[in-house]
């Protein structure tokens, strides 16, 4: 197997990672939409974490060796029309997963600040934020945005 | 040849490819939610249904998928008819139908693990669902791994 292959091996592995950390996430807000306890929204804590690194390993990985590939592969260029829309995907999609996960962290927030202050029952705005129309907006944005790079990197559009 | 074959691979090839590819990723999204689930229950029960719940109805559905691309795939390409199929595919396709069989034995056993702790009893089956399936997201990282690298 030559060194292109295994740097192919890696970027496919890492947009799977990006798109299991993606899937957990999603199963994470169906989920949270009947939480309205702080107790419940914390222990869906450490899940979340899993998925905060599987997107990060993914969303790293799919950059470093999707350029490296560009540079090296000897068929495709960086400045391929393809490959430059990956990449203005790739920076649109990280902005947008930035912003749901922003969007999301209020409810464990509110949920800590209920838990300290001795409110272990039912509230209704920890269940709006679990609820947020803000979050899951941008997360199918985001999902949205992936699945077009998906597309763009098995259609190979101009190559 | 081999390698030729899948750098000019043919357009109509691609729609069944992202098919086989989506649904990979979906199966591959559920083992690493349900999976994560079960690991970091600690006995919780609500996590444990979770993570039993993420294997049968995000997994199960995603090899379903997967697998139709496959073989959608299997109908267009020449290399059924080559004598000597390429090692990558062998593995991958033989990861992909053991792993299926061995899915639905992990959602058995997961589904009456789940039985068990709705009637309040202990959740050991739930563990043993775990152990399955992070063997089964190693194998299909092996899989991935050998269909996008092509070793020959």
């Amino acid at each position: 197997m030559s060194f292109d292959q295994w740097m192919l091996a890696f970027h496919v592995l890492s947009a799977f990672s990006l798109v299991a950390g993606m899937i957990l996430f999603w199963v994470l807000i169906v989920v949270g939409r009947r939480i309205d306890t702080p107790g419940d929204t914390l222990r869906l804590g450490p899940v979340a974490k899993v998925g905060n690194a599987t997107v990060g390993l993914g969303l790293g990985g799919t950059i470093i060796f999707g350029v490296w590939l560009a540079f090296s592969y000897g068929h495709y260029d960086i400045w391929d029309g393809w490959i430059l829309a990956a990449l203005v995907l790739w920076f649109i999609g990280s902005g947008t997963g930035r912003k749901t996960g922003e969007a999301f962290n209020e409810a464990p927030r509110k949920a800590l600040e209920l838990e300290e202050a001795g409110q272990t029952g039912p509230n209704a705005e920890l269940l709006a934020l679990n609820r947020t129309s803000r979050g899951v907006l941008l997360h199918a944005l985001t999902s949205v945005v992936v699945l077009l790079i998906i597309i763009d990197m098995i259609w190979k559009p101009g190559a | 040849m081999i390698g030729m074959l899948a750098l000019i691979r043919d357009d109509s090839w691609n729609l069944p490819l992202f098919v086989h590819v989506l649904g990979a990723m979906i199966l591959v999204g559920g083992l690493v939610t349900g999976a994560s689930a079960l690991a970091l229950a600690k006995d919780d029960a609500k996590l444990l249904r979770l993570g039993f719940w993420s294997l049968m109805l995000v997994s199960f559905p995603g090899w379903i998928v997967m697998r139709i691309g496959a073989e959608w795939i299997n109908s267009k390409e020449p290399w059924k008819d080559l004598p000597d199929k390429p090692r990558w595919l062998d593995i991958g396709g033989v990861i992909a139908d053991a792993g299926g069989l061995v899915l639905v034995v992990t959602l058995i056993i997961g589904g009456i693990g789940v039985r068990r702790l709705n009637a309040g009893k202990a959740s050991g089956l739930l563990r043993v669902t775990l152990a399955i399936a992070l063997v089964l997201l190693a194998a299909y990282v092996v899989a991935v791994w050998a269909m996008a690298g092509k070793p020959t």
